[in-house]
């Protein structure tokens, strides 16, 4: 049993906003929805199942469910795995309706830490007692930007790696980031502005790492009968995989991520390869964070991102693997601190047809998304998504 | 200057660790069905369940796996990972050291910082 060809994306919708303080997170929710249904040609008493992350406002998927009134679900999940949730989610959504456990299903993504003025990556926070590594840890302030920077550390130590390779992953993602007319960055920057940004957490530098923006996105997943019944073009979900990755009872290894495994359900269940997409939506929170996906999924031999990541090789009409065409995390959009939805977003534009032409791939017939959701350096969720344009 | 720590909330499954900890000493748990150490402590083993659990006291040496330095923070500090000689790696800091001279692999030893509110805690300074 399989989801591959059992499942289509038919509604996917970014919202516009990057900041909204005159707006509360439910109602983002709820204004994503709207664009998504939109976006598919579908109403709101289509849906029949709904998921969100453990992040929605409420209890699970419930209280969101009820603040929308959605009346006929028969099918809800709320699996927070971080940014990469949504990703997971897809995949979920395409079991459910594989299994004929739902038809129409919803995913929508919300948050406002910008309005809220959180300090994402940098500042330190009172962890819950009862998580049982908290006892053990939060007194070192593991503060993201810092977990993160311990795998770049150790990735150069192993491999050579150099921040100027990793900063080419920036300014990949700026030169995309300038066509998108709600990008947060549209500036293109050089590897010499990453490099010479400050220092946030040796040896990742300020533009090493994400924005922090309000917002959020919706997906719709539907079965093929009711797919191919909408006017839009068919994005058929071919393979999905994840996996957890933490601490292995203290036998730490900072080389690889949980995207070994989820990529590996992945490549297995779709049954294409690296070098069949056409198009990769990476989850960037940082540049290494991309560096160590291309290696776990296969685009490169362990140790290599650096030099696969060089000279634009990630630019659209430039490289051999166009990624992040919106300019992903790094530039454009971190909606709730979760990128994971924005990543499918924009590889369900590219498999449309529907990029900014500047950054459409032609042809772009097959593409992947994958999210890293919790903290690379201790923790995570890893989420594989492969897609293909019928 | 030590930085200010969120205090630790000792769990009452390591009630024995912690302990130990207040006393100057760390632990680090062996299992005596698998023979394998673990890290973060667990009343069960994470490698084979089991319940038989002893702790063993640090020989206090390890070598840096890897390490992060922030130095943009409001009391600038340094996160690690260290391999202990008893083979388990641990997040910690590195505190009385020059960070730009770290360096992975380097030999680091064992030091205790008080914490307001709750147990002092294990942190590393170079060899």
């Amino acid at each position: 049993m399989s989801i591959k060809g059992k499942a289509y994306i038919v509604g996917a919708y970014e919202h516009p906003t990057r900041k909204a303080p005159d707006k509360s997170v439910a109602q983002l929710h709820a204004e994503c929805a709207v664009g998504a249904l939109k976006d598919a040609g579908l109403t709101k008493d289509d849906i029949d199942g709904y998921i969100c992350a453990g992040d929605a406002p409420g209890m699970g998927p419930i209280n969101m469910i009820d603040y929308m009134n959605l009346t006929k679900i028969r099918f809800m999940d709320s699996t927070d795995v971080g940014g990469s949730s949504y990703l997971l989610h897809v995949g979920h959504a395409a079991q459910a309706i594989a299994l004929g456990r739902a038809s129409v299903v919803l995913i929508t993504l919300a948050g406002r830490p910008r309005s809220e003025g959180q300090a994402t990556g940098t500042a330190p926070r009172a962890g819950n007692p009862l998580v049982p590594d908290t006892q053990f840890e939060q007194q070192y302030a593991a503060v993201t930007g810092n977990g993160y920077a311990m795998v770049a550390a150790r990735h150069m130590y192993e491999y050579g790696t150099t921040s100027e390779q990793l900063a080419w992953i920036k300014v990949a993602a700026s030169h995309h980031a300038q066509y998108n007319e709600h990008a947060m960055l549209r500036d293109v920057v050089t590897v010499e502005d990453v490099v010479n940004s400050p220092m946030v957490a040796t040896p990742l530098h300020r533009l090493d790492c994400c924005v922090i923006s309000d917002g959020g996105g919706a997906l719709i997943v539907t079965s093929p009968e009711i797919a191919k019944s909408l006017k839009r073009p068919l994005v058929k979900v071919i393979g999905a995989g994840e996996s957890p990755k933490g601490q292995l009872g203290g036998m730490v290894d900072l080389t690889y991520s949980g995207a070994v495994r989820s990529g590996a359900a992945a490549w297995a269940e779709s049954g294409v390869k690296p070098s069949d997409i056409k198009y990769a939506s990476i989850y960037d929170s940082f540049t290494i964070t991309v560096l160590m996906q291309l290696e776990d999924l296969g685009f490169c031999a362990r140790g290599q991102g650096g030099k696969f990541v060089s000279d634009g090789n990630l630019i659209s009409g430039v490289g051999k693997l166009p990624f992040n065409t919106d300019g992903g995390g790094l530039c454009n959009n971190h909606p709730a601190n979760r990128g994971g939805i924005t990543k499918v977003i924009e590889a369900v534009r590219q498999l449309r047809g529907e990029a900014h032409p500047k950054v459409q791939v032609p042809n772009c017939d097959i593409a992947l998304a994958h999210g890293t959701g919790g903290m690379l350096g201790t923790r995570h969720g890893s989420a594989t998504l492969i897609m293909e344009r019928e | 200057m030590a930085r200010k720590m969120f205090p630790s909330v000792p769990s009452a499954e390591n009630a024995a660790f912690w302990a130990a900890a207040e006393a100057g000493t760390l632990m680090v748990p062996k299992c005596k069905s698998c023979g394998k150490s673990h890290w973060y402590p667990r009343a069960l083993c994470p490698h084979c369940f089991s319940d038989d659990i002893e702790l063993i006291p640090s020989k206090g040496t390890g070598t840096i796996y890897s390490w992060s330095h922030m130095p943009r923070a409001p009391e600038p500090f340094t996160i690690a990972y260290v391999t202990l000689a008893e083979g388990v790696t641990v997040l910690t800091n590195i505190v009385d050291c020059d960070p730009t001279t770290l360096k992975i692999g380097q030999s680091v030893k064992l030091a205790w910082q008080k914490v307001e509110g709750g147990p002092q805690v294990w942190v590393y300074t170079p060899a």
